[in-house]
């Protein structure tokens, strides 16, 4: 699928820094979001993914840099801003004792352009607990109620931070269609994942963040030149496996059907999967990393 | 479950910025409904802050009651139903307002509901108007059935002078005010939902037991009275019975006055007080929330 984005860009960072006791969380991020795009933003646990998320959400003060959110510093966020963005934190509890319906219907009341809560409701699939207590949903349907308060007031700009932990296989499946759909009518998404065969079926550029610092930034295809990197072609000879790590895939299968009269056994191309690459991508940084401690 | 997770697009194809603005007030007063329906569905805040002083006034009655009398030989002598009514009236107020928020504040902020609310364009009066609406509310309700119980069972009657009504009105919303900035300011002192309970419940328990509300005032020792003094629950205490009471019971206190001045200045510095520690600590977020 090929997107063009309008030139304007959602979120714009630049040089944004933040220190918790001395010790930098994130150190020197840049990042263009442009309007209507999915952005996923990976990265191990400490890396800053949250921190920087949550000074793009206005939630923490930043140290240092520039950073405009739909063309506003979110450090100086109005209700006004606050009513063009939508927040799925990464935990969120409470309201246990009052129905799904209850908590949709209330907090429609914020927004000056809310969604219809029934069609919202609908969306997460939670339309036969609308009147379930809170306290009885499951961790994966608090998840659902917790991304239906986010798009409630028609986001122009989406933060989801860990949307779909506790999903099952199909909800997760349901739940992608759900964001492609918002992504379509043109609102921005801003995604935070471990999750990474997430970020490569919806995002349209992924960043990994490392250490407080990006040390990537592609579509999930091209990521870390896994585009560039060899296939492995395999497959069964009469002698046993066989297997070419080749820059010409093509080359080898072409050679391989005048061998084989019909079928090749057992043929598989691999090229490495997002994950191969961003467990080298995080591998490298933090080597990186503490090598340049080390060596003050 | 299958669902159809697409939403209908946008049907005007406006930006919807002229559309009606969300209102302070307005969803202030959604909030307190709100607020009011999830107290009275949480059986624990019905039980120990709503019908505890119900209770332990009922409990009260039969256990001391009988036909012994308070003060005969000072006064005309007074039932104990009619005697501790006012201070349970006191009990009351603090359970719902300071007790209540403290404790469920606090549990807001540890569950991040208030860390939700802040990314919404709810205006943040809203959320405090809609905590003072559910203290007022609940408050009010729980007066009105404590002094039902305490005319219907225990025949206390009520005073029938204008002047004591406009005393318990006043008395009634200093001390609402006071147990209300004082809950929020508070609830900043736990760290997690689990701690707030004991640190709330427990303090605030010692508290009612030197400020007269279980015991004649004068009963206790001097010193735990000088310490009672300081605090907002004396007064309220001493300004409820200032308005149920006959005024031949103002010799029975222990300055010989209702002392109505030391009331409004006392209730109102814990007013301003608490409401400085409230806007200076309170916080949208967890301590360990960045």
């Amino acid at each position: 699928m090929m997107t063009t984005y309008p030139t304007t860009a959602a979120v714009s960072v630049r040089d944004l820094r933040k220190a918790y006791n001395g010790t930098a969380a994130v150190d020197g991020v840049d990042l263009d979001i442009s309007t209507g795009e999915i952005f996923a933003l990976l990265g191990p646990n400490g890396a800053g993914k949250t921190t920087t998320v949550e000074i793009l959400e206005g939630y923490r003060r930043r140290d240092g840099g520039t950073v405009e959110v739909l063309g506003t510093d979110p450090g100086r966020a109005n209700q006004a801003w606050r009513s063009r963005i939508g927040i799925v934190l990464q935990s969120t509890g409470g309201h246990d004792d009052l129905t799904v319906a209850e908590v949709i219907n209330h907090f429609a009341l914020y927004y000056p352009d809310a969604r219809q809560p029934d069609e919202v409701i609908a969306a997460v699939g939670l339309d036969d607990k609308r009147k379930t207590r809170v306290r009885h949903l499951s961790g994966g349907q608090r998840r659902r109620l917790d991304v239906a308060l986010g798009i409630l007031g028609r986001p122009e700009l989406l933060f989801l931070d860990e949307p779909t932990t506790g999903f099952d296989p199909e909800a997760r499946r349901e739940f992608w269609t759900l964001i492609s759909s918002l992504a379509h009518d043109g609102t921005t998404i801003v995604l935070t994942t471990h999750y990474l065969d997430e970020a490569e079926h919806l995002a349209n550029r992924v960043a990994v963040i490392v250490g407080g610092r990006i040390v990537a930034l592609d579509t999930p295809a091209s990521l870390g030149g896994r585009d560039r990197d060899h296939a492995i072609v395999r497959w069964h000879g009469a002698d046993g496996r066989h297997e070419v790590t080749t820059a010409e895939p093509t080359r080898v299968v072409n050679e391989l059907t005048t061998t084989f009269d019909g079928e090749i056994p057992g043929l598989t191309i691999t090229r490495p999967t997002l994950e191969d690459v961003y467990l080298r991508l995080i591998g490298d940084s933090t080597t990186t990393h503490q090598t340049m401690t080390e060596q003050p | 479950m299958s669902t159809p997770s697409t939403l209908p697009a946008r049907t005007d194809g406006s930006a919807g910025t002229s559309a009606r603005r969300p209102n302070a007030l307005r969803i202030g007063l959604a909030r307190a409904a709100l607020e009011l329906k999830v107290f009275f569905r949480e059986s624990a805040a019905v039980v120990f802050v709503f019908l505890l002083p119900i209770v332990l006034l009922g409990v009260f009655a039969l256990v001391f009651g009988g036909d012994d009398t308070l003060f005969d030989e000072r006064t005309a002598g007074i039932d104990f139903a009619t005697y501790f009514t006012p201070g349970m009236a006191a009990a009351g107020i603090m359970m719902v307002s300071f007790q209540t928020l403290a404790v469920g504040i606090a549990a807001e902020r540890d569950d991040r509901t208030l860390k939700r609310l802040r990314g919404t364009p709810m205006p943040p009066m809203a959320y405090f108007i809609g905590k003072i609406g559910m203290v007022l509310a609940a408050a009010a309700l729980q007066l009105i059935a404590l002094l039902v119980v305490a005319v219907v069972a225990f025949g206390v009657s009520l005073p029938t002078e204008p002047a004591k009504w406009a005393t318990f009105a006043w008395v009634f919303l200093l001390g609402t005010a006071a147990g209300t900035v004082l809950g929020i300011a508070y609830s900043s002192v736990p760290k997690s939902a689990k701690s707030a309970e004991a640190l709330v419940v427990g303090p605030l328990l010692v508290l009612l037991f030197i400020s007269g509300v279980f015991f004649v005032f004068s009963d206790l020792p001097e010193w735990l009275q000088t310490i009672g003094a300081v605090f907002p629950v004396k007064w309220l205490a001493q300004g409820m019975r200032s308005a149920f009471l006959p005024d031949e019971f103002e010799t029975v206190e222990v300055s010989g006055s209702w002392e109505h001045g030391p009331t409004i200045l006392i209730l109102g510095a814990w007013i301003v007080l608490g409401l400085i520690f409230a806007l200076r600590t309170f916080r949208w977020k967890r301590r360990d929330d960045g």
